[in-house]
Formats: C-alpha cells, structure tokens, sequence
C-alpha cells in the first residue's frame, strides 16, 4: 500500500519537478554536486526545490514524512484557492444581485471541524514515529562530540581514544578547484558508513546550530549543556551543512562536512588522527583554559 | 454583522450639531495632550506609516544583498545581523502592532461598542508617547558601536555582555521594555472599555467581531508582555550588574531564557494576527453584503486560538534539547490550532457563498488574505511536526512561513482595513483604480519574494545569513526582485493617500451599502471630534 502511495506521489512530484527543471536548465549552469571528491555530494543544487536527497535513515524517516504532510497541506491549499475563485466568480455582483441571508449551517460547521482533527490525526501519527525513531539511536555504533565554536566546529572521538581536532572554513581565496565556496572546510568530521554514530553536542561561548540536511540532523550546541541526537550514513560521500543559529559576526561562515568513508578508511584514518592531532592536543588544552578563565571572569 | 439582525441601531441624530459639538482644542493640545481616540488612533496609523518606511527599506537593503553571493552592501556578519534584527522588531513592534491594535483598535472599538472614548483617555496618550522614546532607542542602537545582532529573538548568551558589548543592545533591550509598557497600559485599556463601556443592549454576544478580535488580542497582551519584561530585565541585569540568570558558569541556563521568551513570542504572533482576523470580517461581510456566517463560532474560535496560543510556545524550541515526550506534547498542542483557523477560513468563505460580491480595494485584499493566510498556516502545520522542523528549523522555510501570515498576512489585513476604513476617517474616499494597482504589485511582489524561500528552506538555507552558498544564487535572485516590486507598491500606496487627501471625493455615512452594519457606518465620516453625544441603543 505504502509503495503505491509513493510511487503516485512519486509520479506527481516528478510532473512538477520537470516544469521547474526546464525553467532551472534555462538559467542554471551544470550541476555543482559534479565536484572532484568521490562518492555522493550531499550540497543545496542550484534551483533545487525539495529537499536534499537522504544520505541515511533519519533523513529517509524525514522525507516519508515530509512527502505525505506535503501532499495534505498542497491539497487544502488548493482546495481553499478552488473555493475562493468560484466563489468570487459565481456570486459576483452582477451574477447575483441579492444576497442570501443565510448565517448558519451545523452540518457544514460540524464538517470543518471535526474533518480538520481528522486529517492531523492522520498527520499526527507518523510524527510522533518519527520523532521517537528520530531521538536517540537504540544501538550506537559510535559517538563523537561536537562542540560549536566562534566560528568554527571541534569535533572529539572519545571512543577512539579522545583525539580531538577543529574544523575550519576555507576562505575564498584560498579554496581548491572543486571546492565548494562556503561549505568547504580543511578537516571534515569522519564517521564510518553504515554505523549508528550518536552525536552529543555541547557549547563554549554562544548558541550554535549542529546541523547537516542530507543526514537529517540538527542540535544546538549549548553552554552549559549537552544534548544526543544521531545519525547514520548508508553510502560514501561527503555531506554538507551550515551553522544555523545566528552566532555572531561569522555565523554565516562555519560550514558544516561530514565525511563518510568505508570501515576500513575509517579505522586507518583513526590512526592517522590519532598521531596527527597527539600534539595539537597539547595547544588545544592550553587554549581551553585560556577561554575557561575567560568564561569565569 | 451582530447587529444587523437585531434591528437598526439608533443613533443620535449629529446633523446641525456639529457646528457647536466639534470644536476641537489647538494643534498642541490636539495631537500631543490628545485624549481622544480618533487622534490617538490617527496618531498611531502615523507612526506606523513611518516606521513600516523604515523596516521596509531594512528588508530592501537586505534583499539586495541577497541577490548575489558575496558580501557587497554590508562591511561584516555583525552589521547584517543588527540590520536583520532590527527589521523583525521594527516590523512587529513599531508596525504591525502600533496599526492594528493602536491605529485601528483606538478608531472603531469605542465606536462600535457606541462608547464616547476610551476607559482611560490620558492612559491611551501615554501608551502612544512610550512608543516614541522606544523607537528611538532601537532605531539608535543601529548606529552605536556594533549595533544590537542577536536576532529579534535576542537569545542568551549571544545577547550577553561578553557577545554584544556596548549600549547598543541595552538600548534595544530598553526599547523593548517601552515598547512593553506602552502594550501593557493599551491592553488594559481595552478590556476596561470593552467590559465596562458597551451601549446598552450592545452585550457580548452581540459585538462586532473586530472588538472582539481586539479583546482576545488584548488578554494575550496583558498576559504576554509581562513575562517579556521579566526575562529581558534579567537579560539587562546579567549584561550590567553581574547576575547569572542566563549564564551556564554562575548557575543560570540559556534554555530558560529561550522558554520565557517564546512564552511571550508565540501569544505574540496570535497578537499580530487576530485583529487582523477581526478586520477581515468586517470586510468579507461589507463586501458579500451578507451578516458573518458562524459568528459565535468565529468569535469563539478567536478566544480557542488565544487560549491554545499560550500553551505551545517550546514548539520553537525543538532543537534546544527539550526532552522527546515534550517535544510530543507540543507538537499535539501546536496542530491543535489549526482546527480553529480552519474554521476561521472556511466561515470567512461561507460568507462569501451566496452574497452578492463587488471586487473593490479591500475586498481584493481581504481574499488575498485568506488564501496566503491558508498557505502560510498549512506550512505552520508542517513545521508544527518535530521530526520535520528537525531539518527545518531556522531554514528559510521558517522565514517564508511567517512572512505568509505576517507579511501577507497582518500586512494584508492592514490594508484591508486601511482600504476599508480610510473615507471613515478622512472623510474623503481612496481613488479605486490606484488601490487596485496597489493591490496587485503588492501581492505579486510578495509571492516572488516569499514563495521561493520555501524551496531555499528545504534545500538547507539556514536564516540570518548576508552570504551563502552559491547552489542557494537563483531563488535568493528572485526573491530579491520580488521585493523590488513590492517596494514600488509602497510608493503607489502613499500615492494612493496623497490622493484621497488631496482630491478624494467626499463620502457619507455609510459609503459601502447595506453590508456595512457596524455603528461607526452610522456616524458622519468623518465621525465628529466626539463620536456620541448621546448613548446609542442596540436592540
């Protein structure tokens, strides 16, 4: 039943998404996810209109969702816009001179309301699924720690030993062919495909906003605080998001990558990290206390 | 409406008296000591006027750094953010809130209910002068130090001393606060004249709609407002003497300014809107020439709406780490409110059904508003759901949501009202071609501004950004030059005023026909400097 729903859906949302495809093919240029890194893009696409195709099950969970209260809320748009334009069209003035009089109707008064609560129930009940599915992993794989930072991310494995590096944006100037402006950082968030990676999100200074749209995922990163959610990646490839609570100057330049790579990539990336980020740890600490004794001032 | 079926409306008959009633007091004494709730109200369309020409030229300046990647128009993150936050709080506080409420809740509730003033005509002049002062104070903060950037949701810590040094922020704090005050004196105002002041035989059940939009507004803000003051009060005592109320390190919580804030912010929204749901009405009904169908349930779905209004306001919070079986209740109480919306739509188009319609200025913006109304509330159905919003949250989707029910809505409803009322007021009618003109660039440009923001959203476009990724280039290009056009129809809009003042056609009492049954349709137009000289009985 399900699969004939979508398929419909999915035959409709294509007829739409070919008209916008003509008008997006007269102005765009090539499609930017055609970049030099492997495996899938998850990026914005210049005149997209949906949302970013799902890179894992909380955004696949998402999208069910999102495609039925889509179809609820175009149908009653519509129908409200039908009603409006043969009502204004059959009782114009010239069409009919007198008025009714007529103020009431139980029938029909009972009909817009109990109809509405039929259709949110209808609503309702995926949604709570969904956000319980969407909570907290039953079985994590894995769990880093994500800090936001003015302005820039810091990210922990603490089940690999605790290494810890930052992610920073690369400046304009300084950005290599493929790279894409004002989502590129110089060292991505890595996590292993197909595992169930918790995510715990604490801050330091202001609110920030953990957020990538082709995993499904956002949390703000508060002081003071530590928040789960999670995620999980089913296929290579990098996935890109952007800080989305406003932070201060450059809250618009902290991009947001997250890498997804094979198990074994993943496991001699580890090592790697591990040597690579032993001594910046040692700068890192330092720094730490400077902005401890900052805060406590 | 009400009224219309229980008779006609005796009205003291003003002809011949005017000459010796009307004398009004000096320029000063007039509009600066005024007392009375015509200047005041007029004093209030006024100052909403300006201010909207202000907040729009914001957006103007906005848009156009939006419509190329880069930073062009703006030096850093920090002065698009002051721009950004001060756009949203001139747009609620000094725009729509001073027009509807002020300007048109001080114009018509003490006409309709046949009362000869306000409760409290010195309190009512007060309420307005607080205003003065507090936009000063935000409009200033704009131009000291690095201006106030933590969004008009002013969160903490973002907010706090450390994050927004300078008295820039203290000012619009302090702004807020004024702003408050004046909100907090006008709500009592209202409920003290619409309980207290009503015509004889003018009983509850009987009022006109938009008093009663005015009176639910009116507990909303009574009980709001308050809880802002604390929170911001807090906020400046954290910034200026050293308490903690908000910061993790000395034992406060940034969460907890979040819920106070939202405690007040999402009443707030159903502030903006319901008396515009009042106005609305009044029009379809005028221009159906039909009484409102369902008027029990339309005046009862506004006080559900109200009353609902205040238990969902953490549905902004969904990503602040509330726990999963909040984030459940919320999510249930938000959609909750779409019942009684629905019922609002679809009674306002059985008005319709069966009358006899004529197109003219604010009719055009009364339909206008019920079907982006629709829009902008159906994608406030889909944010209502957590597992959604999750993506969504922050997103331009969020921005095009509540620029429909805001911008195309509350806007809408103030043109309509503007359109409906400005020959009540004037006395002089609006040229009709010039409205309509007015009417379609508006509503033209609005859709090209809004509509793509939603796809913007659901690719990823988080707010509050002067730049962004190069993918999000063509939709903000479109938006930005649908706000071109909106903004021309600004200009065709104080054109449309120059000319009723200037060469509007003098208008009688009840300019509109049989459908307009309110009492102030009863009075000259424009009403005399006092409205009653004699209590009008309601049968």
């Amino acid at each position: 039943m399900q699969g004939v729903i979508e398929r419909w859906f999915g035959k409709a949302s294509g007829l739409a998404a070919a008209a916008l495809l003509v008008l997006a093919c007269v102005f765009s240029e090539p499609a930017l996810a055609q970049t030099a890194q492997s495996g899938a893009v998850g990026a914005p696409t210049p005149w997209g209109v949906d949302l970013q195709p799902a890179a894992g099950p909380v955004k696949e969970a998402i999208h069910d969702f999102n495609t039925l209260v889509l179809w609820i809320i175009a149908i009653i748009t519509l129908f409200v816009l039908v009603l409006l334009a043969y009502v204004v069209w059959r009782f114009r003035e010239t069409a009919n001179p007198t008025p009714s009089r007529t103020s009431h109707n139980t029938t029909l008064e009972i009909a817009w309301t109990v109809v509405p609560v039929l259709i949110l129930l209808i609503i309702a009940i995926p949604s709570f699924r969904l956000i319980y599915y969407q909570d907290a992993p039953r079985e994590a794989d894995m769990t880093i720690s994500v800090q936001g930072r003015q302005w820039y991310w810091n990210y922990t494995y603490p089940d690999h030993g605790g290494f810890q590096f930052d992610s920073r944006p690369i400046p304009d100037d300084e950005l290599q062919p493929g790279q894409m402006r004002n989502l590129a950082v110089d060292e991505p968030l890595v996590v292993p495909v197909g595992s169930n990676v918790r995510v715990l999100t604490t801050g330091q200074d202001v609110i920030h906003s953990f957020f990538v749209p082709a995993l499904g995922v956002q949390k703000y990163t508060i002081p003071g605080r530590t928040l789960e959610t999670w995620f999980r990646v089913d296929r290579e490839g990098t996935f890109y998001g952007q800080c989305n609570q406003i932070c201060g100057t450059n809250h618009w330049f902290m991009p947001i990558a997250v890498k997804a790579v094979a198990e074994a990539e993943f496991r001699s990336w580890v090592e790697e990290a591990k040597q690579k980020y032993a001594q910046a740890d040692d700068g890192a600490a330092a720094r730490q206390v400077q902005v401890a004794g900052a805060a406590a001032r | 409406m009400a009224t219309a079926k229980h008779g006609p409306v005796r009205v003291h008959d003003h002809h011949g008296h005017d000459a010796h009633h009307d004398h009004k007091p000096g320029f000063v004494a007039r509009w600066l000591f005024s007392t009375n709730h015509k200047d005041i109200g007029t004093l209030y369309l006024l100052f909403a006027g300006f201010a909207s020409v202000i907040g729009v030229a914001l957006s103007v300046l906005m848009r156009m750094e939006l419509q190329q990647p880069g930073l062009q128009f703006f030096s850093d993150g920090q002065m698009w953010n002051a721009y950004v936050s001060a756009h949203g709080l001139i747009m609620v506080f000094f725009v729509v809130m001073p027009a509807l409420i002020g300007g048109f809740g001080n114009w018509f509730v003490p006409i309709m209910i046949g009362a000869p003033d306000m409760a409290f005509p010195r309190m009512n002049n007060i309420s307005f002068w607080l205003l003065v002062p507090a936009f000063l104070l935000l409009g200033g903060s704009l131009f000291v130090g690095q201006g106030a950037g933590a969004g008009w949701t002013i969160y903490t810590p973002l907010s706090d001393g450390q994050y927004q040094p300078g008295p820039a922020m203290d000012m619009a704090l302090f702004a807020l606060h004024l702003a408050g005050a004046s909100s907090i004196l006008g709500a009592a105002n209202f409920i003290t004249t619409i309980f207290n002041m009503r015509a004889p035989g003018m009983t509850l059940h009987k009022m006109p709609l938009f008093v009663w939009s005015m009176l639910v507004t009116a507990f909303l803000l009574l009980l709001a407002v308050p809880v802002l003051a604390g929170a911001i009060t807090m906020l400046i005592t954290d910034r200026n003497f050293g308490t903690a109320f908000f910061r993790p390190e000395g034992g406060g919580d940034p969460v907890l300014f979040q819920h106070l804030f939202w405690f007040f912010g999402h009443p707030e929204v159903y502030i903006m809107i319901l008396p515009g749901f009042g106005i609305i009405s009044h029009v379809v009904s005028t221009f159906s020439r039909k009484p409102v169908f369902g008027y029990l349930g339309m005046a009862y779905a506004m006080v559900a709406i109200g009353v609902v209004g205040f238990v969902v306001w953490a549905h902004h919070m969904f990503t602040s780490g509330i726990d999963v079986d909040t984030r459940a209740y919320f999510m249930a109480a938000t959609m909750v409110i779409a019942v009684p919306t629905g019922i609002k739509i679809f009674s306002w188009i059985a008005t319709m059904w069966g009358g006899s319609i004529s197109l003219k200025t604010p009719m055009l913006f009364a339909i206008g508003f019920i079907f982006l109304f629709t829009l902008g509330g159906v994608t406030g159905v889909k944010l209502a759901n957590a597992g959604v919003t999750q993506i969504l949250h922050n997103t331009y989707y969020v921005v095009a949501h509540f620029h429909y029910v805001l911008s195309l809505g509350a806007v809408f409803s103030i043109f309509a009202g503007i359109y409906y009322w400005i020959g009540k007021m004037t006395g002089r009618q609006y040229p009709e071609f010039w409205g309509q003109v007015h009417f379609w660039m508006l509503f033209v440009g609005a859709n090209i501004i809004f509509f793509p923001q939603h796809f913007l959203g659901a690719q990823g476009m988080p707010r509050r950004y002067p730049d962004y990724p190069d993918a999000f280039w063509g939709w903000n290009l479109i938006s930005s030059l649908g706000s071109y056009l909106a903004a021309a129809s600004m200009l065709v809009f104080f054109y449309v005023i120059w000319r009723t003042f200037a060469a509007g056609e003098k208008v009688a009492e009840n300019y509109w026909g049989e459908g307009a049954t309110t009492l102030e349709w009863q009075v000259s137009s424009p009403p005399p400097f006092h409205t009653f000289d004699e209590l009008p009985r309601v049968r």
